[in-house]
C-alpha cells in the first residue's frame, strides 16, 4: 500500500488525459453517449460496466482505434483528435487488449516489437533480430517478469506469461498512459495476483498513468485509487477506491438495471 | 487447487529449461525434416536406377521440373502465411506469356516486353486483392473465379493456338531455354523471398497477420495492405514463371500450367511445412517440397511406374506431411507445458 502515499505526491499535479463528452455513433447504434474522464498522472482509474456499457468502444477511441462523434480529447494538457493507432502511440498512448494481439506463432521477442521493428541502416531495412532479443530479455528482466527464452514462440507460454508479455511490450516504449483491457479475465487467483503485482511494480517504477477496465469489483477497488461505473455508454458513477465498497456499487448497479426494466417494459 | 498453483509457479520462474539443442538446428528443424526426406528419396531412386541424379540430363530435367513448382510455391507460401491463397496461379502463368508477346509484337524491346507481362500479371494479383479485401470474398471464392476468368481471356486473346516465343537466342537462354537457368532463377529468388519473409519487417507483419488478424490491426500493421501485396507478389511470380517455361519449350501455349502446377505448388508449401492455417510458413521448406515431388516424379518414371502411381503417392504423401505438421505441432506445445 506504499503505492498509494507515493504516487499521488509524485504525479497529481498534471492530468495525464482528459475527456469531455465524448459520443460514439455506429450507424443508429449510439456506444458511447456524452462520456467525460479524467485520468490524473500516476493514477491508476478503474472502469466496471456490464457488457454493451460502452467500455471497449472507450478503449477504441482512447488508443485511436476509433474516432469519436462528438466531444473532445486531451492528452497531457492539449487537445488532440486521436487519428490513428500510431498516433496515439506516438503521444505515450499504449493498449493492452483483452485478446493481448499477440501473434502466437511469433517469437517473444518478436511479439515485443510487434510494428515497431528495429531495423539496420541500409536501403533493405532489415530487421536487427541480435539487437531486438537483447533488449526484449532486457526489458522483461527490468519489470521482473522471467520467461525461459525470447526466442520461444509466444504460443508455448501460460495465459499469465502472455499477459505480462503483452502489458510489457506496452510499457517498453515509455509508455505514458496505459490501457489495459480486462487484464485479469479468465486467469486463476495466484496468477492474477501476479498480474496485479506487475501492474503495482510498474506504478511504483512512475510516469505511468494506468486505466483498466474491468468485470471484478474486489479486485478492481483493490488495485484502482479512483472507479468509474458505466452503464449504457454513460458514466454512472464515479468515487475514489476508499470511499465505496463492493456493496454499494452491486447496489447501484441494481438499482439502474431495475430503472431500465421498467422503461422497457412499458 | 494444486493446477493454479502450477500455474503461477510457471509465471515467476523458468517453466522449464530449453533443451540444450543448438539455435541453428532448432530454427531449421522443419526444413530439415523436409531435407532428410528428400535425401533418402533420392538415394532410394539412386540406389533403384543408377542413371536417376548423377547424369547432366537427369539432373537438368529434375531442375526443370523443380523451378516452376517451386517458384509458384514462394508466393503461395507468402498468401497462405497470410491465411490466403490464389487459384488462380495456374491460369496466370499463361496469361503473362501472352502479354509480353502482344508487347513484343507492338514493337516493345524484349526487356520493356518481359515487364509487360509481369505488368499484366500483377494487375491480375491486383483485382484478386482488391476482390478479396474490398469486397469481403474469401479469396478461395475470388481466385477460383479469376482461375476460370483468366483461362477464358488467354483463349480468347490467343485464339486457342500457340506463339513463338520473341527475342534473342541470348535473352531466351537466360530466361529459362538453357539447361540450368531455371533453377538459377529459383535459387536466387528463394533467397530473396526468404530474406523478406524472415529478415523484413513485411515478411514478420505477414506472419503476425496471418495469426491473428485483429491482434495485428490493434498494433497498427496494415493487414490488408499486406494481403493486396501479396496476392500481387504472388501472381507476378506465378506469370514470371509461366514466361521462363515459354522459353525452355519454346512455345507459348494457352493450356500451359494450369490447374495442375498450381496444386503442385501448393502442395510443394504443405510438404514443405507451411499449413493452411496461416501465420506460420517457410520458403526453403517449399523449395524442398518441391524437390520432394520432382523426385519422386522423376524417379517413379525412370524405374517405370505409372502416372497414376505417382499420383496415389503425390496424395499420400500431402497428406502425411499435413498430419505431421498439425500432429507434431501439437505434441510439441503440450510437451513445453
Amino acid at each position: 500500500m506504499e503505492a498509494t502515499q507515493t504516487a499521488p505526491q509524485a504525479a497529481q499535479s498534471a492530468v495525464a488525459l482528459r475527456a469531455d463528452n465524448l459520443v460514439k455513433r455506429f450507424g443508429a447504434v449510439t456506444a458511447l453517449d456524452g462520456v467525460s474522464l479524467t485520468l490524473g498522472g500516476g493514477e491508476i482509474l478503474g472502469i466496471l460496466g456490464d457488457n454493451g456499457a460502452g467500455k471497449s468502444t472507450l478503449v477504441k477511441i482512447l488508443t485511436g482505434f476509433h474516432q469519436q462523434s462528438g466531444g473532445t480529447l486531451h492528452v497531457h494538457g492539449e487537445e488532440t483528435l486521436l487519428r490513428s493507432v500510431d498516433h496515439a502511440r506516438a503521444l505515450g498512448i499504449e493498449c493492452v487488449y483483452q485478446d493481448l494481439a499477440l501473434a502466437n506463432s511469433l517469437s517473444i521477442y518478436h511479439n515485443m516489437f510487434l510494428n515497431r521493428e528495429i531495423v539496420r541502416r541500409g536501403p533493405f531495412r532489415l530487421l536487427d533480430h541480435k539487437q531486438m532479443r537483447e533488449r526484449a530479455a532486457q526489458c522483461l528482466d527490468d519489470i521482473g517478469v522471467h520467461v525461459p527464452s525470447v526466442d520461444l514462440p509466444v504460443e508455448r507460454l501460460s495465459g499469465g506469461q502472455r499477459q505480462a508479455i503483452a502489458v510489457a511490450r506496452a510499457v517498453h516504449s515509455n509508455a505514458r498512459i496505459l490501457l489495459l483491457d480486462e487484464p485479469l479475465a479468465a486467469m486463476g487467483a495466484r496468477e492474477a495476483a501476479l498480474i496485479i503485482d506487475l501492474i503495482m511494480r510498474l506504478k511504483e517504477k512512475g510516469g505511468l498513468s494506468i486505466i483498466m477496465i474491468m468485470h471484478n469489483y474486489a479486485q478492481t477497488l483493490d488495485i484502482a485509487d479512483r472507479i468509474m461505473l458505466m452503464q449504457r455508454g454513460r458514466v454512472t458513477y464515479e468515487q475514489r477506491s476508499a470511499n465505496t465498497s463492493v456493496a454499494e456499487l452491486m447496489d447501484i448497479v441494481r438499482r439502474e438495471y431495475r430503472a431500465m426494466r421498467a422503461t422497457t417494459v412499458h | 487447487m494444486t493446477d493454479t498453483v502450477n500455474e503461477s509457479h510457471e509465471l515467476q520462474t523458468p517453466a522449464r529449461p530449453e533443451r540444450p539443442r543448438s539455435a541453428l538446428i532448432s530454427n531449421w528443424a522443419a526444413e530439415l525434416r523436409i531435407l532428410l526426406v528428400a535425401v533418402l528419396l533420392a538415394a532410394y531412386f539412386e540406389f533403384a536406377n543408377h542413371d536417376f541424379l548423377l547424369t547432366h540430363a537427369s539432373l537438368v530435367n529434375l531442375s526443370q521440373f523443380i523451378a516452376p513448382v517451386a517458384i509458384i510455391a514462394f508466393g503461395e507460401i507468402m498468401l497462405m502465411i497470410g491465411g490466403d491463397i490464389d487459384l488462380s496461379a495456374g491460369m496466370v502463368f499463361a496469361f503473362a506469356p501472352f502479354m509480353m508477346v502482344f508487347a513484343s509484337d507492338a514493337g516493345a524491346p524484349m526487356w520493356l516486353a518481359l515487364v509487360a507481362g509481369l505488368a499484366a500479371a500483377a494487375v491480375i494479383g491486383f483485382v484478386n486483392g482488391a476482390v478479396t479485401v474490398w469486397l469481403r470474398l474469401p479469396s478461395f471464392v475470388t481466385t477460383l473465379g479469376t482461375l476460370f476468368l483468366i483461362n477464358g481471356v488467354t483463349l480468347t486473346l490467343s485464339r486457342g493456338t500457340p506463339a513463338a516465343t520473341p527475342g534473342s537466342p541470348g535473352f531466351a537462354a537466360i530466361m529459362g531455354a538453357s539447361g540450368y537457368s531455371e533453377i538459377i532463377w529459383t535459387v536466387v529468388i528463394a533467397f530473396v523471398m526468404h530474406t523478406l519473409l524472415r529478415h523484413t519487417r513485411w515478411g514478420l507483419h505477414t506472419q503476425a497477420a496471418g495469426a491473428n488478424p485483429v491482434g495485428a490491426s490493434e498494433a497498427g500493421i496494415h493487414v490488408n495492405r499486406l494481403r493486396f501485396g501479396n496476392f500481387i507478389l504472388a501472381a507476378v511470380l506465378a506469370g514470371f514463371t509461366g514466361i521462363l517455361e515459354s522459353f525452355r519449350i519454346t512455345s507459348i501455349d494457352p493450356q500451359a500450367g494450369g490447374n495442375q502446377i498450381m496444386f503442385l505448388a501448393v502442395a510443394a508449401a504443405v510438404i514443405g511445412g507451411t499449413p493452411l492455417t496461416g501465420g506460420s510458413g517457410t520458403i526453403i521448406g517449399g523449395l524442398l517440397g518441391a524437390a520432394v515431388l520432382g523426385i519422386l516424379n522423376d524417379g517413379f518414371t525412370l524405374i517405370g511406374i505409372n502416372a497414376f502411381t505417382f499420383n496415389i503417392i503425390l496424395g499420400a504423401a500431402i497428406l502425411a506431411a499435413m498430419i505431421f505438421n498439425i500432429h507434431i505441432g501439437r505434441i510439441r506445445r503440450k510437451g513445453s507445458r
